[in-house]
């Protein structure tokens, strides 16, 4: 077959490659310009190279965040990947009110806006007026979330786990009811134990989903921000202060413009690298050929 | 093994069924026999996956019994009935390969390793699925699947009974024949009971060695497929089965006599008698008369016993030719052998012996 040029082609794509272009290339660009620059005011600029990006990754205290960031990820996803998966499990299934009153009922953290989470979860740890702070002074558990970075940390998860686990079941939920219920009566006659079925028809059956979760997860809280500045605000010390917040700081705070956009764009070239990873490890694991 | 025995079992999807129609299906009892291939045949909705799933144990009847080998069995689960069952879609194991997927049923139910791998060599050799024995079941083409998914119901010696639910649905025309003659030869060898749902008669006739045909909820016949050709005792039985079906006229009875539209059609000596409770035909009774194409005789005008009629078509279908006729305002079909001449002048005879009445869509006999 002969190859015909048509150019018409090009008024098909240039629309989207401007939407593109605005949205994401030419922010993107600004930050990567900034990073190579010191800023001392509007117009005042001075081309410093790669220094930036050599203090940045020098710094200390942001090595820590990025620590404290993947030990935080890591565990929000080792809870709540496997805490959904059993809420789905235990979901009723079919169409029926109490399937819908559950979904009604697990979707509602999601619809609550993040700083308002983080201030539900502010007031229900105080020792004073909140129900949990006062429930667990009143038992005698010293439980002090402003003062001990071990209570900040918990409760800085447990928000998590309250606000995003269903996202997870809900999604796991979805993978479920798709399997068609002639796997589950074969495996019935087939005399498979429980652990088996959930071993070799529903586990394979969730697993895109459980990549979609797992991605959206990973990369929800490694970025996350407003739900610990609002409960913590970064302390007690700098023990809750995530990367997303030491980034605000340097920016907003002590307006080091140049120093952050080199910070945001190694920030991005990690989430990207870590989902990546993720990715790859995800779909390669289990569907690969036995030799 | 064993027998499989319904007594008086019907099952409704109602909570409090009423009339005939809540019924998905109808009363039954019967007996069927042990090592014997049964075939399950009607449309859609007819109540033939109801049975099998009652059969099976996937489904507790609201009336009746099942029995197995005399026990019952009607409250007991799939696993204890012993009975393996096959999908009309390949369910397979992905993550597994196809002889973890054969020896999964065997080693659930902790048979020795060396069994296990007697049976799945053995299951994969008579499925032809030697080659792919490492594979992973997930990378197989729909067919090979659906082998796996029948070579997991082949594979335990022991059970009472194989379900097959639609099981070639999914597979070509060419390797359905091929399956259906293995699933016929393994029958043969090892004797198993199975049960054969299908709605194909093709399928149905050539695999099972009695077809129970279900029409609207009720078995309105188990038989060979011969007797389900040569005496269908419902007018659906003679419809469904044969291409083309049954060539059915509304009558009225005289005598041994049928009359359609005036002309008397000779019946077997005696056909009438059969009538329940030889009452007198109640008005607003139906009766037909029906005959299959295969028997219908073509002659010319002028024979003994012959009806004048005319030829309106005659379609060529190869190895034999297919005359549709018109009697009055009836249109029936006749097959004739490839040689057979169509006389201009022809007429038609109803052979008594093939020549059926029907008594609201039920035989007389």
């Amino acid at each position: 077959m002969d190859k015909v040029q048509d150019n018409r082609a090009w008024f098909l794509i240039i629309p989207v490659f401007l939407i593109v272009a605005f949205s994401a290339i030419l922010p993107l660009m600004t930050v990567v310009n900034y990073s190579v620059q010191e800023i001392f005011g509007p117009g005042q600029t001075l081309f410093v190279g790669t220094e930036w990006f050599g203090k940045v990754l020098a710094d200390d205290r942001l090595h820590d965040a990025l620590f404290r960031q993947i030990i935080y990820s890591l565990a929000v996803l080792a809870i709540e990947i496997p805490l959904g998966i059993v809420i789905a499990l235990g979901m009723p299934g079919g169409r029926s009110a109490k399937t819908s009153l559950t979904l009604v009922l697990l979707a509602l953290p999601l619809l609550i806006p993040f700083n308002v989470v983080g201030t539900i979860w502010q007031i229900f740890g105080r020792g004073d007026i909140g129900l949990a702070g006062a429930t667990f002074r009143a038992l005698g558990i010293n439980y002090n979330y402003t003062s001990s970075p071990l209570d900040a940390w918990l409760t800085v998860l447990v928000m998590d786990v309250w606000h995003w686990t269903s996202l997870v079941a809900l999604l796991a939920y979805a993978g479920l009811q798709s399997i068609p219920p002639a796997f589950y009566q074969a495996a019935k006659i087939d005399g498979a134990s429980k652990w088996a079925v959930f071993r070799y028809i529903q586990l394979p059956k969730m697993r895109g989903v459980l990549v979609i979760a797992i991605l959206l997860r990973f990369m929800d809280s490694f970025m996350i921000y407003t739900e610990p500045f609002v409960l913590t605000g970064g302390g007690p010390g700098n023990s809750t202060t995530f990367l997303s917040q030491y980034l605000t700081q340097m920016a907003v705070g002590q307006f080091d413009i140049g120093r952050a956009a080199a910070f945001s764009i190694i920030y991005f070239l990690i989430v990207l690298l870590f989902s990546f990873v993720f990715y790859t490890i995800i779909t390669n694991t289990g569907s690969g050929e036995k030799k | 093994m064993a027998t499989i025995e319904f007594d008086n079992l019907g099952h409704s999807y109602h909570p409090r069924p009423s009339s005939p129609t809540d019924y998905a299906l109808r009363r039954l009892s019967q007996e069927w026999e042990d090592g014997k291939a049964y075939a399950l045949l009607g449309p859609s909705g007819c109540g033939k996956s109801t049975l099998l799933n009652i059969i099976s144990g996937l489904l507790v009847p609201s009336e009746g019994r099942v029995l197995f080998d005399g026990l019952d069995v009607t409250r007991c689960t799939p696993e204890e009935r012993n009975i393996a069952q096959v999908f009309q879609f390949p369910v397979i194991y992905d993550t597994m390969t196809v002889y973890e997927n054969l020896a999964f049923p065997l080693r659930n139910r902790k048979v020795p390793e060396a069994d296990v791998d007697r049976r799945v060599r053995q299951v994969a050799e008579a499925l032809d699925l030697t080659a792919d024995l490492k594979k992973r079941a997930q990378r197989l083409t729909p067919d090979a699947k659906q082998k796996i998914s029948m070579g997991r119901g082949l594979v335990r010696s022991d059970v009472a009974a194989i379900l097959f639910d639609e099981p070639l649905t999914v597979i070509d025309p060419h390797t359905k024949w091929i399956l259906r003659r293995k699933l016929r030869q393994i029958h043969e060898e090892y004797r198993l009971t199975m049960i054969y749902v299908t709605h194909d008669q093709v399928e149905a006739l050539t695999f099972a060695d009695k077809v129970a045909v279900m029409y609207e909820g009720a078995m309105v016949q188990l038989g060979t497929p011969q007797e389900l050709f040569e005496a269908p005792r419902h007018t659906f039985v003679g419809y469904f089965i044969g291409s083309p079906g049954i060539n059915l006229m509304p009558c009225t009875l005289g005598g041994d006599q049928a009359i359609v539209e005036g002309i008397s059609i000779p019946l077997a000596p005696g056909s009438a008698n059969g009538l329940p409770n030889h009452e007198l035909p109640k008005v607003g009774a139906k009766f037909e008369l029906g005959i299959r194409p295969e028997f219908v005789e073509l002659t010319r005008s002028g024979t003994a016993g012959s009806i004048p009629v005319q030829v309106v078509g005659v379609d060529d279908l190869g190895t034999s030719k297919l005359a549709t006729v018109r009697m009055g305002s009836h249109t029936l079909k006749a097959r004739l052998s490839e040689d057979q001449e169509i006389p201009l002048d022809a007429a038609i005879r109803f052979p008594t012996r093939w020549t059926k009445l029907y008594h609201d869509s039920y035989l007389v006999n």
